[in-house]
């Protein structure tokens, strides 16, 4: 098992770098740039600039340069869009944002997904089941971008009960609608999922057999049917926990919550290559992480898969 | 004779000029709450005068620093750190006598050497500030050399003869250069402080300024928090205690959180001020604000479409669009439509008289038809053409109207949107037949305006070339009274049609009925918190 996990490390190395050739040069191959402006400036100037960034320098160049400065001093260089800035100042600003309402939209998703989806199995045809996934439904078409104006609507001008935007440090009422905004979808996938993959399980042999030996109901769901019934659950939390804690552009626009999710979207539009190549490998380091954390989870449940 | 007559008056004009604060209104009481909290699209990119490039910034800039000097209500000058100020004969040198009680945030009086570090700073190559050209914009002796690496940043056209005294060499006479001098990339910095600090300079609590407040909080993409600076020269007569602006990318959320009274000031997003104006009368405003806003033809030798160089061609385009439906029914905010360039209300400027504008539709649209007929182009020849624009909603409905008055003409419009980078990177290459492109006002005359389309400019993205054009500018220049030449300069773009004129710009606004003082009238919309104030309701 140590080992294992030693090789999958070890194999990131090597994707890292080739996610961050790859974004570097697609980056590269947009047009404009990010001194781009309406403007125009003159070329004095914009020469002034790129020797100030490393610009002029081939392309090949820059990134031997970008990538030592990660690997020696763990420096993402500067923004090229908020000059007073470092990208590794305005990822320890956005991310631990994104972080606290992710993680908290997380443990929502999944608490509320999962009992969604396990009694809509166990009460399978019955108004429960319909409720169930009637919600979910409706959760699910309910798209993020149109929950966030709803949410404000009722919550900011009609009941005045929140702030329709701000984070303040993260206070609780800060966080209520990014959260219910962020979770809804993920929560109605979660709850989908567990109800398949529940009713399959509980019409498997080896329930049938517990049901057989005389066990009681709540022992038999517990613990001999949802353990199995989360794997395909646990493989779907997996890129949905990174998806969450990195940020979701509708939140972070809607209720500026300053958060990296439109800080992301933001480098990419305005070309701050430094921002955006930053954020892809954060993304893609907590993408590997968390797909290792799946597949040691994947073994702890199930006896079957063993590295 | 005349020009010293002209320079007495400049002089005691600049002297005798009220130095402006929050002026309270005889009647007005003041509210107990003196908090200022408005919104921002955008996360202020950055705080530091010479680097900051956007018009968002620079308005949390004219809080925090002075220049030489402010605006008053109506956009007129009012002095800042400099009281007033002499002009040479040959009105190449001019000499600031700057006030003596001015003072940084940490204290340090505020001197003529921190103008000459700031202005140095912002020509200097090393500190490769996008805002450089001002510089050059401004004619300041040897700026485009030393942008150029050609001469150090000694040799600026800048220096102080003493602690309050500053000297400014331009290259040739500018008319209009004292107006240029309320632009933040002028704004003085504390050389000490930025020392010291380095990049870091401009986090709250190292940030040093000279204006009216002080740096708080500045929160990427969440808000900036400015407080009230006890040392600032005029503080006793500053009102507001605290400025909050806070930025939210949509600006129907930010109406919402408007009208939940989070905010006293948001936009209003286009096509909603007439809705909002019957519901409240009292806080939906719409002022001129400097902008104008075109599509933009290509006249590359090479890179334009043969038959726009036709002017018969470019005329009809310009004639088929009915600029009412654009101004009354899609953007519905109170703007002008726009038959020439300048904006009417840039302060000086004469409208001449342009034929086109005084036609009904129907004749332009007739006319239109005759031109294009003569061109060689009908309904069974059809002129084929792209437009580019930048995603934007109103940007996209304008396209599509004007995409059917062309087809009245027999204009086969395919409309190319584009992200705001692509779109700028294809217009600045000449890789477009027709754009959509706007120009707001760097100062409040007509030059900023006029400049953009002569062959030298390097804004002239369409590459227009008249060489009459290109007299008439060299020439205002120098003129004493440079508002025929403008007046001419409009009359050949008219004749030339580079470009469709379509609308000028206004602000339109949710302003909180109990606020004072905001300079609504400054077709800059530079406005000043200091000159704020609550009343109680």
């Amino acid at each position: 098992m140590f080992s294992y996990i030693l090789k999958r490390l070890a194999v990131a190395i090597p994707t890292l770098l080739l996610l961050i050739i790859i974004s570097f040069l697609l980056m590269r191959a947009a047009p404009g740039g990010p001194f781009t402006t309406e403007r125009g400036l003159p070329p004095q100037v914009l020469a002034n600039l790129e020797a100030k960034y490393g610009l002029d320098q081939p392309l090949w160049k820059q990134m031997v340069n970008y990538v030592w400065g990660i690997v020696a001093h763990f420096d993402f260089g500067p923004s090229f869009i908020y000059k007073d800035r470092t990208v590794n100042e305005i990822i320890a600003q956005g991310f631990p944002v994104t972080l606290t309402y992710g993680s908290i939209s997380f443990l929502l998703a999944v608490t509320v997904g999962v009992t969604l989806g396990v009694v809509a199995a166990i009460r399978h045809n019955t108004w429960l089941d319909y409720l169930a996934v009637g919600v979910s439904i409706g959760a699910q078409v309910l798209p993020n971008f149109v929950m966030a104006p709803i949410l404000v609507l009722i919550f900011t001008l009609w009941l005045r009960w929140l702030p329709g935007g701000g984070w303040e440090g993260g206070q609780w009422q800060y966080l209520v609608m990014p959260v219910i905004a962020l979770s809804t979808s993920f929560m109605a996938s979660i709850a989908r999922i567990t109800r398949s993959s529940m009713l399959e399980v509980l019409n498997s042999n080896h329930i049938r057999t517990a049901r057989a030996k005389g066990l009681p109901e709540r022992k038999i769901i517990l613990r001999h049917a949802l353990k199995p019934a989360l794997l395909p659950v646990i493989s779907y939390l997996g890129p949905a926990f990174v998806t969450m804690i990195t940020g979701s552009v509708v939140v972070d626009m809607y209720f500026s919550t300053g958060g990296i999710g439109k800080a992301f979207v933001d480098s990419a539009l305005n070309r701050d290559y430094a921002v955006m190549l930053g954020i892809t490998i954060l993304v893609g380091a907590l993408t590997i992480l968390f797909n290792l954390v799946v597949d040691i989870l994947y073994a702890w449940i199930d006896p079957k898969i063993r590295y | 004779m005349t020009r010293s007559l002209l320079l007495s008056t400049v002089l005691s004009a600049a002297l005798a000029l009220p130095t402006l604060a929050a002026q309270v209104q005889p009647g007005d009481v003041l509210a107990e709450n003196q908090e200022y909290t408005y919104w921002l699209l955008d996360a202020i990119k950055s705080m530091d005068p010479q680097i900051n490039t956007d018009v968002e910034g620079s308005g949390v800039l004219r809080q925090l620093f002075e220049g030489l000097f402010n605006e008053d209500q109506n956009g007129a000058l009012v002095p800042g750190v400099a009281t007033s100020y002499d002009v040479s004969e040959d009105k190449t040198v001019y000499t600031f006598h700057l006030r003596d009680n001015a003072k940084w945030s940490n204290g340090d009086p505020v001197t003529a050497h921190d103008f000459v570090y700031a202005w140095r700073r912002l020509a200097d190559p090393k500190t490769a500030s996008e805002y450089a050209w001002y510089m050059e914009l401004m004619q300041v002796k040897n700026a485009a050399d030393i942008i150029a690496g050609k001469k150090p940043v000694e040799e600026l056209g800048v220096r102080a003869i003493d602690d309050h005294t500053l000297e400014v060499t331009i290259e040739a006479p500018l008319p209009y250069f004292p107006k240029m001098l309320t632009h933040a990339s002028t704004f003085p910095v504390n050389q000490k402080v930025i020392e010291q600090f380095g990049d870091k300079w401009t986090e709250p609590g190292n940030l040093v300024g000279n204006g009216a407040y002080v740096l708080k909080e500045h929160i990427l993409g969440e808000k900036v928090v400015m407080e009230r600076n006890p040392l600032y020269w005029d503080d006793e007569h500053t009102i507001i205690n605290k400025i909050t602006a806070l930025t939210i990318n949509d600006e129907n959320a930010a109406l919402t959180r408007y009208l939940a009274g989070e905010l006293d000031r948001v936009q209003i997003p286009a096509g909603q001020y007439p809705r909002l104006k019957a519901e409240y009368p009292d806080q939906a405003v719409s002022v001129p604000q400097s902008c104008s806003y075109i599509y933009l033809f290509n006249l590359d030798p090479e890179k334009g479409p043969e038959p726009l160089k036709d002017v018969r061609v470019r005329k009809a385009l310009s004639y088929a669009i009915d600029r009412d439906i654009i101004v009354n029914n899609i953007l519905q905010g109170g703007q002008a439509p726009a038959y020439n360039w300048t904006h009417p209300a840039t302060e000086g400027f004469e409208m001449p008289e342009i034929d086109y504008a005084t036609w009904t539709q129907d004749e332009r649209t007739t006319k239109a038809m005759e031109l294009m007929k003569e061109a060689g182009f009908g309904p069974d020849n059809p002129l084929k053409l792209t437009l580019n624009y930048n995603t934007s909603e109103s940007h996209k409905k304008i396209a599509i109207a004007v995409q059917q008055f062309w087809k009245k003409i027999g204009v086969d419009l395919t409309l190319n949107n584009m992200e705001w980078k692509v779109h700028t990177d294809k217009l600045q290459n000449q890789d477009f037949e027709v754009a959509r492109y706007a120009w707001c006002g760097d100062y409040n005359e007509a030059s900023t305006y006029l400049d953009l389309f002569t062959s030298y400019s390097g804004h002239n993205n369409g590459k227009y070339f008249n060489e009459e054009y290109d007299r008439l500018m060299k020439e205002s220049k120098t003129a004493d009274n440079p508002a025929p030449l403008y007046k001419r300069a409009e009359e050949i773009l008219a004749e030339d049609m580079p470009f469709a004129p379509i609308y000028h710009y206004t602000k339109v606004e949710m302003i909180k009925p109990d606020l004072r003082g905001m300079g609504l009238n400054n077709l800059m919309q530079n406005w000043y918190v200091k000159d704020m104030y609550r009343v109680a309701n």
